[in-house]
């Protein structure tokens, strides 16, 4: 099978951030060397946890921080040094900031003001934002007179009024509840891929991250721990923090048997594991099988054959409605979490509380981790 | 049946009265009604009444069993005809308006960069605003009388420094009232400022910034519109206190500078006219009390 390019158009780099660090009072350091290019068109997403220096890469890219060292251009401008009000890139605030003391016309207005575009030219840019976020009823309101998800459209349309180079999202759905930010992610990527800015965004939600952004970069302690596309994030995580943070994972600690180019054969506590792909490692190695939750079959007849399967007791069930996480409890002591899709209405799996259950799963299902 | 439920209305009333809630909110309004209402009405009904000798008459004369009440308006139509009450209420508005006004401009960047000073030695600049209360307020203003007289402390310097020949004359003028006003009055106009300023939330500032506002720029078009609360409180209590003020005119005015305070004064204690008195009191009050009234039906109605 003949496999096409991922991308045959040329994307020309927006945003190129080179050996960026940002120390706090001469000790803390928020962001540790961090490079990476955005592509004109892209949604990049930082994600982490509180602390992992994200916010603070962000308020950089904005101009309210200036990095200690490493430089950040802009359309292959250097604008390390500009000030905020300066950039031609515009920031959606955590929690909007709105200005309370201005309607939403005038709060969509105010930067076109700033930059003296004539009056006509200004009410028909607001009235097309307005339009564009379907807010043009609510024009004359004031922002405290509006729902959250209200003035999160609001706060969008402000900053793609301006038709920024770059938009910048700081955690753009924080504020909403789930169901709210549910609809309302697909309907902001919309809004971003209609209008066609290149976006970076914030957020410490896994998968606030994976539905918008198309790569995302894994942040901890100020450095990225791996840069990719959602599903390449998710599946091929390069190392334990990085698989733990996106989504949920079962980790077996083991040494490797046979590493031959095409499967590896691991040993661990539980359970050899036969892994259909090659590593670039050897045998004798420690490494951690990394296998997602949904990837894991249940049954209670014992499997054949030697490989990748465990038994264990349910110590817990979980149920969420479209699916069921069962909690098993190997013979080592290890529990290890099984998510079963609920596809039909009688639990397929007649597993309860107390039960042997066979955990098995296949050799495409795993990833191993060398660090 | 209409008794019954006149009873059972009073006795829910009474009820009501009694229990907590209604009873920690009563207390406030009690005190209302005793130090201020009260009191106003007396005032009122003093100026609708005449002086006869020494005793001020009463309101309600009973003829033939009747009680006929006799209102007396020569007081206000006094004051209605006579130019000097008309330029004395002018010039005190005048005078008050001036003290707020340079208030503001002195303690606005005072209050600004109180509340961005670091959050440790904040308490440390509140204390200092109001350190001068813990001395005697007259002694203050007789302070500012040794600085200001023809040899006085400053003039005393600046000749010694050879800038003058002759001393300025500052006191006894308006220059010295208004020192002596923006002075006394100066913290009232600090402490809601700071209060409202120092509540500012930063990010505003960073999204004016974020899109495009030069920090100057922001400053008016966001930090002063947010503030206005601030500004209309400090204004409202150096305002309304600056009208009336008798002490400072008295002891730093010259003959020329006129305030309601010292003919109100007057009018108590040298001429003994205690209804025209009270008549000018009233005026005063209305004339401060009208735009009060309007600003906060405007305020009501722009936030419905």
């Amino acid at each position: 099978m003949a496999t096409a390019p991922k991308a045959n158009i040329v994307r020309e780099d927006l945003l190129r951030v080179e050996g960026v660090t940002k120390i706090f009072d001469g000790a803390v350091k928020a962001v540790d060397n961090v490079s990476l290019t955005v592509a004109t068109g892209e949604i990049f997403a930082l994600l982490g946890g509180s602390g992992c220096g994200k916010s603070t890469l962000l308020r950089m890219l904005a101009g309210f921080e200036t990095p200690t060292k490493g430089r950040i251009f802009l359309a292959g401008e250097d604008i390390t040094d500009l000030p905020p009000y300066k950039r031609p890139i515009n920031m959606m605030f955590q929690s909007y900031a709105l200005f309370p003391h201005l309607t939403v016309w005038e709060n969509i207005a105010f930067g076109l003001k700033r930059d003296g575009m004539p009056r006509d030219k200004i009410a028909e840019r607001v009235e097309k934002m307005l339009a564009l976020v379907q807010l043009t009823k609510f024009a004359q309101r004031k922002p405290h007179q509006l729902s959250g998800g209200q003035q999160q459209r609001v706060a969008l349309a402000r900053s793609l009024a301006k038709r920024p180079k770059l938009l910048l999202l700081d955690e753009p759905l924080g504020a909403l509840d789930k169901k709210l930010r549910e609809t309302t992610q697909l309907e902001l990527v919309n809004i971003i891929e209609e209008v066609g800015v290149t976006c970076v965004l914030v957020t410490h939600d896994q998968e606030e991250a994976m539905t918008m952004a198309s790569r995302i970069a894994v942040m901890h302690e100020g450095y990225f721990m791996q840069v990719g596309a959602p599903d390449e994030v998710y599946e091929m995580p390069n190392s334990r923090q990085v698989a733990d943070f996106i989504g949920n994972v079962n980790i077996f600690d083991g040494v490797i048997e046979e590493d031959e180019a095409d499967h590896v054969t691991v040993r661990s506590a539980e359970c050899m594991h036969y892994v259909g792909h090659g590593i670039s490692g050897h045998s004798g190695m420690s490494v951690g099988v990394a296998l997602r939750p949904e990837k894991i079959l249940l049954s209670k007849e014992k499997p054949t054959g030697d490989y990748n399967w465990c038994a264990g007791e349910v110590v817990e069930m979980v149920y969420f409605g479209a699916h069921t996480t069962y909690h098993l409890k190997l013979a080592s002591g290890k529990v290890i979490k099984a998510q079963e899709l609920n596809n039909t209405r009688d639990l397929s799996y007649g597993l309860t509380w107390g039960d042997t259950a066979y955990a098995h799963w296949n050799e495409h299902a795993m990833v191993v981790l060398t660090q | 049946m209409k008794n019954i439920s006149i009873r059972n209305n009073i006795s829910s009333a009474l009820r009501k009265l009694i229990d907590g809630r209604h009873f920690v909110i009563g207390v406030p309004y009690f005190w209302f009604l005793i130090l201020a209402l009260v009191p106003l009405l007396i005032v009122l009904k003093i100026s609708l009444s005449e002086m006869e000798s020494t005793e001020v008459s009463s309101l309600i004369e009973w003829a033939n069993g009747w009680p006929t009440v006799k209102l007396n308006f020569a007081s206000y139509m006094f004051i209605a005809t006579d130019a000097l009450y008309y330029q004395t209420y002018l010039s005190s508005l005048r005078y008050a308006l001036m003290t707020t006004v340079i208030c503001l401009i002195i303690a606005y960047p005072f209050a600004y960069f109180m509340a961005r000073s670091p959050k440790h030695i904040q308490p440390t600049l509140l204390m200092l605003i109001m350190l001068p209360f813990w001395t005697s307020f007259l002694l203050r203003i007789y302070a500012w009388k040794t600085l200001l007289v023809n040899n006085g402390v400053i003039n005393n310097i600046l000749m010694s420094l050879g800038l003058i020949q002759d001393p300025i004359a500052m006191m006894n003028t308006p220059f010295s009232l208004m020192v002596g006003m923006v002075y006394s009055y100066l913290p009232f106009m600090i402490l809601p400022l700071y209060a409202n300023l120092s509540k500012l939330d930063m990010r505003y500032l960073e999204a004016a910034a974020d899109l495009g506002t030069s920090p100057f720029k922001a400053f008016w078009l966001i930090t002063v519109p947010l503030s206005k609360a601030g500004i209309i409180a400090g204004s409202m209590l150096v305002f309304i206190p600056a009208v009336g003020e008798y002490v400072i005119p008295e002891l730093l005015g010259g003959s020329d500078t006129l305030m309601i305070g010292r003919v109100l004064w007057d009018e108590f204690f040298s001429n003994n006219d205690w209804p025209m008195a009270s008549a000018v009191a009233v005026v005063m009050i209305l004339l401060i009390m009208l735009p009060m009234a309007i600003y906060n039906k405007y305020q009501a109605e722009s936030k419905a």
